[in-house]
């Protein structure tokens, strides 16, 4: 008797009947389209955390003020920074010249000194609040941003202050409509007459507010016009890209050190904060992570109890079928083909339910993703697991069965009426 | 002629907890090849229990089987099951088809644990399902066929691997008249064409049909019927 003679053998099994195969699969079929569909959101939100924070620039480093936690860092554009702790030595922009210096950071590529704050932006009766971003060139690279249109301004425009700005789409449809072009007309911020040169792409909202809603204008200009610090030097945060995904814990090393060196303090005692956008996502990875398989837990007692059923189904079949097995004994089949064949029928349940689970829960995940926008990935990877599974559960919960069958005596089989 | 069956001085007992019951009480039988032997024996003779043994369903407790001179009485589950799938060909009186299979796949089953390849295996079946007469019912489900087509696709399934014996236990006793001759006259033909068949039944009339009768009672074998 061939393996693919068993199988049919068992599928006929199965088939003859239905109700009961059906209500058995039903257990693991819930369990596995439970966990199939906590694991898609999971990957989901993962996904979506990631393409996030990639959006901010990938190779970030940020330094902000105060001895803050990595995850803090996050709202670092925000303008508080610098109000956490009364003691803080400000960020200035002479440390984003030290680190801006090759010779003691090699591995930091650009560095853009940000200061930030908020403002309302007029043009005409049409109003708009985005957060005011005073920063240098290099900007627009180290946050892996572009521009639509126009351009970006200039070294020489920051350093002499000139009133230009480059704003984001929510910003430029706000005061302009969609219609006109924003580029080379003027708003007033705080008063001031700026002239837009450029709008940036759009990122949406991101772990560091809304990036379409901004207004970035030259440091110069920041610090001559919003600066509400005595030091018109400092900022809130120096923005930092690494050369490249390999140099960023080289650049994170070189930025602490030379900030110890700036502010003269020890690593007991820092005033300052140094943190990457690649710390951030795997921090918060590792937190989906462990969400995930928390769910997934809960989820899989499900595919328990579905096991269970399996099992418990297998040993009714079994003494239900006594005579049949008696009758295959006398036909000549070993008990380990007898035990093989009660097997194969648990794993076909186990394996039959868990391919409905996953077809359930690819449905479930497009409806939910669709209902609730939201990302639900559901991977091979994923599938594949989920239906070997259920192929394990349908072949533990049939191994005591199977064993019984296999044991059970021809005559004693044969003799049950 | 050469004995196929040999039985010398088989007990079997049966222990419940602290009671024991000898079932047979030292049976020596032989079978010759090509021979129609009848048992008969009322019920609680040890007459399922002789059949068992001879079926190589169940060892005896005492005593030797040599069954197409091979010792079957001291052989394990694993080994029992080969040597009833190679020489012993099974007709049940509850008939013991599978109901979820045609005739074909029934008759098909004993060559499937034989390991038979599937061609040869169809033919075989279809041979076989022809002998006995149900040569355009092999596509029918044993629900579909009637007592007599059922016991008939039964001795089918017993042919079809060309067993050393044919052990057909009360193959009469769900039958009509009709059917039962039917049966009757199947099995006379098979014995013609050099088949061994062994025949146990509690019926003297179906008994008298074979060539030669033993009679079992309390597990002891008498030569001849015995009314």
């Amino acid at each position: 008797m061939t393996f693919l003679e068993t199988v049919r053998t068992a599928f006929t099994a199965v088939m003859s009947r239905k109700m009961r195969s059906a209500l058995t699969m039903l257990g693991i079929l819930i369990g596995i389209a439970s966990v199939m569909l906590t694991v898609g959101l999971g990957q989901g939100a993962q996904q979506q955390i990631t393409s996030q924070i990639n959006k901010l620039g990938s190779n970030l480093i940020i330094v902000s003020s105060g001895a803050n936690s990595g995850l803090t860092v996050a709202n670092a554009n925000s303008g508080t920074a610098n109000n956490r702790t009364r003691f803080t030595t400000p960020l200035t922009l002479n440390d984003a010249a030290a680190l801006a210096n090759k010779t003691t950071c090699p591995d930091i590529l650009r560095v853009a000194p940000v200061s930030t704050t908020t403002s309302t932006a007029y043009n005409g009766s049409n109003s708009d609040s985005p957060s005011v971003v005073g920063t240098t060139p290099d900007w627009v690279d180290v946050t892996a941003r572009t521009l639509t249109e126009g351009r970006f301004f200039t070294v020489d425009e920051s350093n002499a202050g000139s009133m230009v700005a480059d704003i984001g789409q929510t910003t430029a449809q706000n005061l302009f409509g969609s219609d006109a072009s924003a580029v080379g007309q003027t708003l007033t911020l705080n008063g001031q007459s700026f002239t837009v040169i450029g709008v940036l792409n759009s990122v949406g909202t991101t772990l560091s507010g809304n990036g379409d809603e901004q207004i970035v204008i030259p440091a110069g200009t920041y610090a001559q016009r919003f600066s509400t610090s005595t030091n018109m030097n400092s900022v809130s945060t120096i923005l930092m890209e690494a050369k490249d995904k390999d140099s960023l814990s080289a650049a994170i090393q070189e930025a602490t050190t030379t900030m110890y060196v700036m502010h003269n303090v020890t690593a007991a005692a820092p005033d300052f904060s140094v943190s990457s956008q690649q710390a951030l996502v795997e921090t918060i990875g590792s937190l989906t992570t462990i969400l995930t398989a928390l769910l997934s837990g809960i989820a899989a007692i499900s595919l328990l109890v579905g096991g269970i059923g399996v099992m418990n189904i297998m040993l009714v079949s079994v003494t239900e079928r006594i005579r049949e097995i008696g009758l295959r004994k006398a036909l000549g089949a070993r008990p380990s083909i007898i035990m093989l064949q009660f097997l194969v029928e648990a794993s076909m349940l186990g394996l039959m339910g868990g391919a409905l689970g996953i077809a359930l829960g690819i449905v479930a995940g497009q409806i939910l993703s669709k209902a609730i926008n939201y990302p639900v990935i559901i991977s091979v990877a994923a599938t594949s697991l989920a239906l070997a599974v259920s192929l394990v559960i349908g072949i533990v919960a049939g191994v005591y069965p199977a064993w019984r069958a296999a044991k059970l005596a021809p005559i004693d089989a044969l003799r049950n009426e | 002629m050469s004995a196929i069956v040999e039985l010398s001085e088989v007990h079997k007992t049966y222990r419940t907890g602290s009671i024991t019951f000898e079932a047979l009480r030292g049976i020596s039988l032989e079978v010759e090849e090509g021979e129609y032997l009848a048992i008969t024996g009322p019920s609680g003779s040890g007459k399922s229990t002789l059949m068992n043994i001879l079926g190589c369903l169940d060892i005896p407790t005492e005593g030797s089987y040599l069954l197409g001179g091979e010792d079957v009485s001291t052989m394990t589950e694993r080994d029992l099951a080969l040597v009833r799938n190679k020489r012993i060909g099974f007709v049940f009186q509850q008939f013991n088809l599978l109901r979820s299979m045609t005739a074909q796949r029934n008759v098909e089953l004993p060559l499937m644990y034989a390991g038979v390849h599937a061609r040869d295996r169809h033919n075989l079946a279809r041979e076989a399902l022809e002998r006995v007469g149900l040569g355009d019912r092999t596509h029918h489900r044993p629900g579909e066929l009637s007592g007599g087509q059922q016991q008939r696709a039964c001795i089918a399934r017993a042919l079809v691997t060309n067993p050393d014996i044919i052990l057909a236990d009360e193959p009469t006793g769900n039958l009509d008249s009709v059917s039962t001759h039917e049966v009757l006259k199947l099995l006379h033909e098979l014995h013609d064409q050099g088949r061994t068949i062994v025949l146990i039944t509690h019926e003297h009339d179906v008994a008298l049909e074979a060539q030669r009768q033993v009679q079992i009672y309390d597990g002891l074998l008498t030569e001849g019927l015995h009314v």
